[in-house]
């Protein structure tokens, strides 16, 4: 938190919320005073950590657990009792390749597609995510009149639910849309936006730059804010032109905020889904399919459902994240030091 | 090395006038020093001269060449910030080579300076390390580098030591001074402590709320300021005002004192008329204790600092006006003690209603 | 040259090349920032007629008609150019092919026949709030705001409590495991729901609480994002006052909740609007688990209803503007404190 003066701002007083918190928690003030003098003060901590863990361990770390089981097992069951052992069979079936460079020569050919369009998406996202929020935030962070403003501008998408942009961008790229409508008053053709393939990706990832580059925006404009301007006068004192001082000082000083940006592009875009599937719905064909829809179909929208299948197609992708997690850790705490 | 002419400088920040009109002229290979209290717009004038500020009006001239619409980078001009301003990503050498290779030096010549000027502030063994790795004085003496190696046309210095230990300060104001005296640039420091304009200065400019109060030789404005302002500013602990009224020609009878003090020598218009109230100025060295019935003051001591020098006495006199002198360390004075006091009627300084000083 | 470029002007009244850029550039992410929105909202308040126009026209626009006595139906209004040049304003009662049989309102007996190219048709803004109303009315849409609603309002409630509870834990107390619990929480940032969402159903499915709100709740009411950042600023705070607040007798619980927590507003409405903000568009996990519409939320509801009606935008835009509409209004209220929280906390 930037905001590291001591907070001196206390609950005011007459808000319903804390007169309702108040009333909430001062009913617990006797069992947890009770509780207190049976586990004794510092052991308390295991007290109020307890609500937390049992949720993690619920729906966090149990379903790990799970999903490896899952993982093994065959069948259209649910439940673990009910499926019988099946080895690493699901694994095999993933892998299996006469190249891994054709996703048709795959037996699971969804989801090597799969593969091949989020890294596909992952690489164009990345460059595109980055570049413009990049020079977004150079903008930003130049004395523009209304800067509050246009860093709104750039932000709120960042708050729509991934349908609503979805549907948004449908609406304008459909056939009579208004994209269409602008292209024929130029005097072209009408294009069919989610029937070319190309195209289908191209907005795939226009659409996902456009709904988070505020946000990526944002943290580089704070980490351009944090270059003390006395440098800016140094330079300029030292008589640097312009595009050395880019290259020279701002860049390098905003790198390590540069890397945990790439970084968190990169973990959410592997994870991309809800923006593509309900823009696309992962066509024309299977052009824009992700792993994550190809997970989330197996195991749920497909008339049989694969939870094995899908468990360890997880797993794989679980891998892959883990891995690019402690990248940005690395980098988190190379910034830091 | 190259001469300053301002003319007219005023600067506005929205509705806050901070200069208001300032001219001076700064010769080649002077060191001159900016001073007045926080607010006076000394750090403002600088920026301006420096071209990181644009002035509201006026124009700055280098060498006799109007250069008040070009901007910092094309002035030729050195800076030291208070902050140091280092590039924390680059080594001290590169921080030092920066500039010359703005300049596109060659390599080899790069080389040469950025040594020699590293020799000359002992930079030598920290040229790989980053400013990070150094002290607050090596730390300075980079940023020190960073200028000297440019060989600029004229220093700016904004705050140099005022984040360093009161030990490391004094030192570098020696360094300073030396490497004036070493390379003989024309410089232009700011500083709010007078100690350090005093210590430095070829010439002191005084500004006080963005007006220039007085430009001289530290002893010049030491011995004859020309306000009240310049008097309480310049000389620590600050000279003492005692209010006055005039009884004829060079006669003033001073608030709480005894009788009549004749400054015949030092001030003799006090009897000009309309002149109304007075204050006149004593600094605290020149007022000593005396054994006498009648002596000029009579003073209850409230505090003494001994500082085993000297001794300064924290008093009041009979109407409640502050006093402050400089005495012997080994002075018998005690709290509570009412003593006597004589004034050096030939270092006495009066001043108008307006604050004007009167004439000797 | 001006280090300005990746700076800022400062020299006033000169305004450089890359002022000029800098502001084109900036327009030019209003329009296309805005522009989708803006679109969607007008679109939203087009009747269905006015929506199949193509091209379309950027305002709702309907063709303006007229009841003529002795026609059943509106007639539509044209302006026609006459062959004598004059213009007048006609109702059209039919049209054969190139010819149009018009008639004047005002002497309605007279039809008067008019090459179609001659006419050209009187258009003026109407609103169809029938957009709006109708989808409440006709589909479960005020169901799913609502279903959407209590999960955004519980979810949070019960992530603030438990995650400012785990981060005082964290926080204030020194005892054997802290350092594993911290890694822990660390370890489920790598785990993000796409990663078991298979597990995560069966337990929701053992637990017996598929197809009910609880189900979208509870999963993900722990966060390591909400621990770490109150966490972070309760180390911030004054260990003196909990040690007086001790010395005074006060229990554990009641530092946490009567001191620590009021102290830690700040964070905790940095957290709230998170928790809101994931909520609320929370898709890939309710999707999953919801199968039923009367538990759908919004987002759900509107995924549903683009698959289902794809001709039937006039209702989908409206419900898709609902949808946003809450969420633009928390911005417009709180932009500054959610851009500055999430710089700070570099969070999302």
């Amino acid at each position: 938190m930037a905001d590291a003066s001591p907070p001196t701002r206390m609950m005011p007083r007459d808000a319903l919320a804390a007169r309702l918190w108040q009333a909430a928690s001062g009913l617990l003030d006797r069992p947890m005073a009770l509780v207190q003098r049976l586990v004794g003060g510092n052991r308390m901590a295991w007290i109020f950590l307890a609500p937390n863990i049992f949720f993690f361990g619920l729906f966090v770390f149990l379903p790990i657990g799970i999903n490896i089981a899952l993982s093994v097992t065959g069948g259209t069951n649910l439940f673990l009792g009910d499926r019988p052992h099946v080895g690493a069979a699901h694994y095999e079936a993933l892998l299996d390749c006469r190249s891994y460079l054709e996703p048709g020569s795959c037996r699971e050919d969804h989801f090597w597609k799969g593969v091949a369009n989020t890294l596909k998406f992952t690489l164009f996202q990345m460059v595109a995510m980055v570049g413009t929020a990049l020079v977004t935030a150079l903008v930003l962070n130049r004395k523009i009149r209304g800067r509050g403003f246009f860093r709104a501008v750039y932000f709120f998408p960042v708050l729509l639910s991934p349908v609503v942009v979805a549907l948004i961008w449908k609406w304008i790229l459909q056939r009579d849309g208004l994209l269409n409508a602008a292209i024929t008053t130029a005097g072209g053709q009408k294009i069919l936006f989610f029937v070319d393939p190309g195209w289908a990706m191209f907005w795939a990832v226009f659409v996902s730059v456009w709904a988070h580059m505020g946000f990526y925006t944002l943290i580089l404009l704070a980490g351009l804010q944090a270059i003390p301007a006395d440098l800016y006068e140094a330079a300029e004192m030292d008589g640097t032109p312009p595009m050395r001082v880019l290259t020279r000082i701002t860049l390098p000083l905003l790198w390590p905020n540069l890397l945990v940006v790439l970084v968190l592009v990169l973990i959410r875009a592997v994870q991309t889904f809800d923006e593509v599937f309900v823009l696309t719905g992962g066509g024309p064909g299977t052009a824009t399919v992700m792993i994550v829809q190809y997970i989330y179909e197996t195991a749920f929208a497909n008339q049989v459902q694969n939870f094995g299948r899908a468990a360890a197609a997880s797993m794989l992708l679980g891998g892959l994240l883990f891995a690019l997690t402690m990248l940005q850790l690395w980098f988190a705490r190379r910034k830091a030091a | 090395m190259s001469s300053l002419s301002l003319r007219a400088i005023r600067k506005s920040f929205g509705p806050v006038d901070v200069l208001k009109g300032i001219d001076l002229d700064v010769a080649d290979g002077e060191f001159v020093v900016f001073v007045g209290p926080s607010g006076c717009g000394k750090s403002t004038l600088l920026r301006v001269i420096a071209g990181l500020e644009a002035a509201t009006s006026g124009t700055v001239a280098i060498d006799g060449l109007d250069v008040t619409g070009q901007r910092a980078a094309e002035r030729g001009l050195a800076m030291v910030f208070q902050s140091y301003a280092l590039y924390p990503h680059m080594s001290v050498y590169r921080n030092i080579a920066f500039a010359l290779e703005n300049m596109r030096l060659t390599r080899a010549e790069i080389e040469t300076r950025v040594s020699r000027a590293a020799a000359m502030l002992r930079l030598t063994d920290y040229l790989d390390r980053k400013p990070g790795a150094l002290s607050g004085g090596q730390r300075q003496r980079v940023a020190i580098g960073r200028a000297v190696v440019r060989d600029p046309k004229i220093f700016l210095f904004d705050e140099p030591l005022s984040n360093l230990d009161a030990e490391l300060r004094v030192a570098t104001r020696k360094e300073l001074a030396s490497l004036h005296a070493e390379i003989g640039g024309t410089m232009i420091y700011v500083t709010h402590d007078q100690v350090e304009a005093m210590t430095l200065a070829d010439r002191i400019v005084v500004l006080n709320q963005g007006r220039i109060e007085q430009v001289g030789t530290p002893l010049e404005l030491y011995n004859r300021p020309i306000n009240r302002f310049v008097a309480g500013f310049i000389g620590s602990p600050r000279m003492n005002f005692i209010e006055a009224v005039a009884e004829g020609a060079g006669r003033v009878r001073l608030s709480g004192g005894n009788g009549i003090l004749d400054l015949h020598d030092v001030c003799p218009d006090t009897a000009r008329p309309g002149i109304g109230a007075l204050s006149v100025g004593i600094r605290p060295e020149h007022l000593v204790p005396v054994d006498s019935e009648t002596p000029d003051l009579w003073l209850t001591v409230d505090l003494i600092e001994k500082l085993g020098s000297e001794s300064y006495i924290y008093g009041t006199l009979g109407d409640g006006t502050p006093l402050t002198l400089r005495a012997a360390p080994d002075d018998p004075a005690e709290r509570h003690q009412r003593i006597g006091i004589r004034i050096d009627r030939q270092r006495v300084h009066v001043f108008d209603e307006a604050g004007r000083a009167l004439g000797r | 040259m001006t280090v300005s470029l990746f700076r800022q002007t400062r020299h006033p009244g000169r305004i450089g090349w890359t002022d000029i850029l800098s502001y084109a550039y900036l327009a030019l992410g209003v329009v296309l920032m805005f522009g989708p929105v803006l679109w969607l909202v007008l679109s939203s308040l087009k009747t269905p007629a006015a929506l199949l126009e193509f091209p379309p026209s950027l305002l709702p626009l309907t063709q303006k008609t007229v009841t003529v006595p002795g026609h059943a139906q509106p007639l539509e209004l044209y302006r026609v150019r006459m062959p004598d040049g004059t213009v007048r304003e006609l109702a059209q009662v039919r049209r054969i092919g190139i010819q149009a049989q018009m008639l004047d309102p005002a002497d309605p007996a007279t039809i008067i026949r008019v090459p179609i190219e001659a006419r050209e048709p009187i258009r003026e803004m109407a609103f169809a709030w029938s957009n709006y109303t109708e989808p409440l009315q006709q589909f479960a849409f005020g169901r799913y705001f609502s279903n959407s609603l209590i999960v955004t309002i519980v979810a949070t409630i019960i992530t603030l409590i438990i995650n400012s509870m785990a981060a005082y834990a964290l926080a204030i107390y020194e005892f054997r495991g802290k350092a594993l619990m911290l890694l822990l929480v660390i370890g489920t940032l790598m785990i993000p729901i796409t990663i078991v969402l298979v597990p995560v159903f069966l337990v929701i499915t053992q637990m017996g609480l598929n197809n009910s709100l609880w189900a979208v709740i509870l999963p993900g009411a722990a966060t390591p994002t909400g621990v770490f950042l109150l966490r972070q600023y309760m180390l911030t705070l004054p260990r003196d006052l909990i040690e007086a607040a001790r010395m005074d007798k006060a229990s554990e619980w009641q530092i946490y909740a009567r001191i620590v927590l009021p102290l830690t507003l700040p964070a905790l409405a940095v957290l709230a609007i998170f928790s809101i903000m994931w909520r609320w568009n929370e898709f890939l996990w309710p999707l999953a688990v919801l199968t039923k519409s009367e538990v759908y939320t919004l987002q759900i509801g509107l995924n549903a209803f683009q698959g289902e009606l794809q001709t039937q935008w006039h209702y989908l835009l409206a419900m898709t503007v609902m949808t946003l509409a809450p969420v633009a209004l928390v911005f417009v209220f709180l932009q500054r404190f959610i851009t500055t929280g999430i710089a700070n906390t570099g969070m999302k």
